[in-house]
């Protein structure tokens, strides 16, 4: 059983550690191990510190011994996305303008995961400041996706969702601007959420686009991803746009909640480009919920066709304006070849952002130029209105919609090359960070060829213990969650 | 909107605004790549956005006040691990003014 250890939920293991079968220290060990053996072929982690995990471990077993344990995550070792800060540890973003970065201090969430007694473990791949779909624009190169090594695991959080996927974490924490927690979530076969935004402090979060990024967890089951949202959830004065929300217990809210629920299935997210295999998994997905006694209705999101185009004006907008902080004075990768103390901007951004962040930067600043703004970006803002509109209007018909997460299973690594084409892999996914709702990706089947299939759940504005309750009643009649890959 | 203009991405004007040094080829290729995401964002234009309010974000707050107090920062030491050259506790860049 202990080689099994790091296939186990957060629930389960909370159980041995509770009645000391196994300590949180033979626990990280085994994680350790884990990732020893198969990271060679994943490449999940940016870095990981191995004596510091093991010390806080140490720590862990010692307040449990003293009966001080902290709570269901007390000794589960967590990963965190390389965009969230970890005080002493080093921050890429996987991007060379940060390769040597050390972050002076700790994130919001990484703040509340140690107060919750987490064992914090790693630093994950991602596409280079979480601007990519595949996670094959990390500057350190892309990670696999554990069920089929030659694929992606979606992006841009693909090394958290590879790393849980692959044993080599119980949970962890990604960041969500278009569907880069859900997607990858999807494509990896793990349970991943994005909260409603301002749910989740960003203190602490590198930066992409600040009215779209919020912060959510990876897990096994929909059980630990409602017991990580509890411990990272909560209002924050050090992030502005953090909401003065009520947050439940969402553990015990997620058993307590039962259906039937009024669920909504917009026509426009079963379209041309959906995989059949896809829309085969979701159609049944939508019969048990049918056979559960939810009420099943078909809605209209009518703005859908415009959610890419409003999403990568915003987005990269955005971008261009947060990224402007990197110009090789303060901190960051300073080119050697600068004649000037401006040459040193120029030159410092070409060397270190990589081609996806440079393309996002210009069309950022071209949408946002004089002469541009109103026809790009304010008309965007202006849409981005319209598509929120359509989902408050679904929402007094039903209480959640279901969809697929990604129109396609994972797909080959270099197959996408085609900037456009990459981009509409977010098309079931943008419109709900316009529209800033919480979302989750629950496993809903696999291929006939044995890849993950993902079923995105999009609920009502802090309606996240509903959301989750409906992800679990289908988890508890479905085992897709118990199936690992075999690496 | 008035679209006709998208296509023609000035991209060394870009650059210069966003002070991003680009080679020969990649002016090239993102011309080529942005040119075809800029064609795809063209659709926008018809969508009647009439007497639509923008939305900055889902769930706008505003007015976030906090108390004008000291609290605990950084050391010097910590603001100034990352700098690329430091002296005296000083960022050093190259001579601004000739």
């Amino acid at each position: 059983m202990a080689a099994e250890l790091f296939f186990k939920s957060i629930a389960e293991l909370g159980a041995l550690l509770d009645t000391k079968t196994v300590s949180s220290a033979e626990l990280t060990q085994a994680v350790i191990a884990r990732t020893k053996a198969v990271e060679g072929r994943v490449k999940a982690f940016n870095s990981f510190d191995e004596a510091d995990a093991l010390a806080q471990a140490s720590a862990s077993d010692a307040r449990r011994a003293a009966g001080q344990a902290r709570g269901p995550l007390e000794g589960i070792p967590v990963g965190l996305k390389d965009v969230i800060s970890v005080a002493g540890q080093p921050l890429t973003a996987s991007s060379k303008m940060l390769a040597n970065f050390v972050s002076p201090y700790d994130a919001t969430v990484t703040t509340k995961l140690k107060g919750a007694g987490a064992v914090i473990w790693g630093r994950l791949n991602c596409d280079e400041f979480a601007m990519g779909s595949s996670t094959e624009n990390s500057a350190f190169g892309p990670t696999a996706n554990p069920w089929d090594l030659s694929r992606v695991p979606g992006g841009s959080s693909g090394g958290s969702s590879a790393a849980l996927a692959a044993g080599e974490t119980i949970a962890a924490l990604g960041s969500d601007t278009g569907g880069s927690i859900r997607q990858p979530a999807a494509l990896c076969g793990v349970v991943g959420l994005k909260p409603t935004y301002g749910l989740v402090s960003r203190y602490g979060l590198i930066a992409f686009a600040s009215s779209l990024d919020q912060i959510g967890p990876f897990a096994r089951t929909v059980e630990d991803a409602a017991i990580m949202l509890g411990a990272i959830a909560g209002h924050d004065p050090l992030d502005s746009t953090s909401f003065k929300a009520d947050i439940p217990d969402y553990r015990a809210e997620v058993k307590r909640r039962q259906g039937p629920w009024r669920l909504g299935i917009p026509k426009e997210y079963f379209g041309a480009g959906l995989d059949p295999e896809v829309n085969a998994a979701v159609e049944r997905a939508i019969a048990f919920y049918r056979a559960q006694g939810c009420e099943i209705k078909e809605v209209s999101l009518p703005h859908t066709q415009y959610c890419l185009d409003t999403y990568y004006i915003i987005a990269t907008a955005e971008a261009s304006s947060n990224l402007a902080r990197y110009d090789g004075i303060r901190y960051g990768h300073r080119s050697k070849d600068a004649k000037d103390a401006v040459d040193i901007y120029f030159k410092s951004r070409a060397e270190g952002f990589g081609a996806e962040v440079k393309r996002r930067i210009i069309l950022g600043t071209y949408v946002l130029s004089s002469g541009y703004y109103d026809a790009f970006y304010l008309r965007a803002q202006k849409v981005r209105t319209l598509i929120r509109q359509d989902f408050l209007n679904a929402y007094r018909e039903v209480d959640a919609l279901l969809t697929p997460t990604s129109p396609v299973p994972a797909f080959k690594l270099g197959e996408k090359s085609d900037p456009l084409a990459l981009y509409l892999c977010d098309i079931y996914t943008i419109g709900v960070n316009l529209a800033g709702l919480p979302a989750l990706s629950v496993p809903c089947g696999f291929t006939t060829g044995g890849l993950p299939i993902g079923l995105q759940l999009i609920g009502q504005p802090f309606a996240e213990a509903n959301l989750l309750a409906m992800a679990r009643a289908y988890e508890q009649a479905h085992d897709w969650h118990r199936q690992h890959p075999s690496l | 909107m008035t679209m006709s203009s998208a296509p023609d991405l000035d991209i060394d004007h870009v650059a210069k605004l966003a002070r991003l040094a680009l080679t020969t080829e990649e002016k090239a290729k993102f011309s080529q790549q942005l040119g075809d995401v800029l064609h795809h964002i063209e659709q926008l234009g018809k969508v009647d956005v009439t007497g639509v309010e923008p939305t900055a974000h889902a769930f706008p707050i505003v007015n976030v006040w906090a108390n004008d107090v000291v609290r605990p920062g950084l050391t010097v030491e910590a603001a100034l691990r990352n700098a690329p050259a430091q002296r005296d506790n000083m960022i050093v860049v190259p001579k601004v003014v000739e």
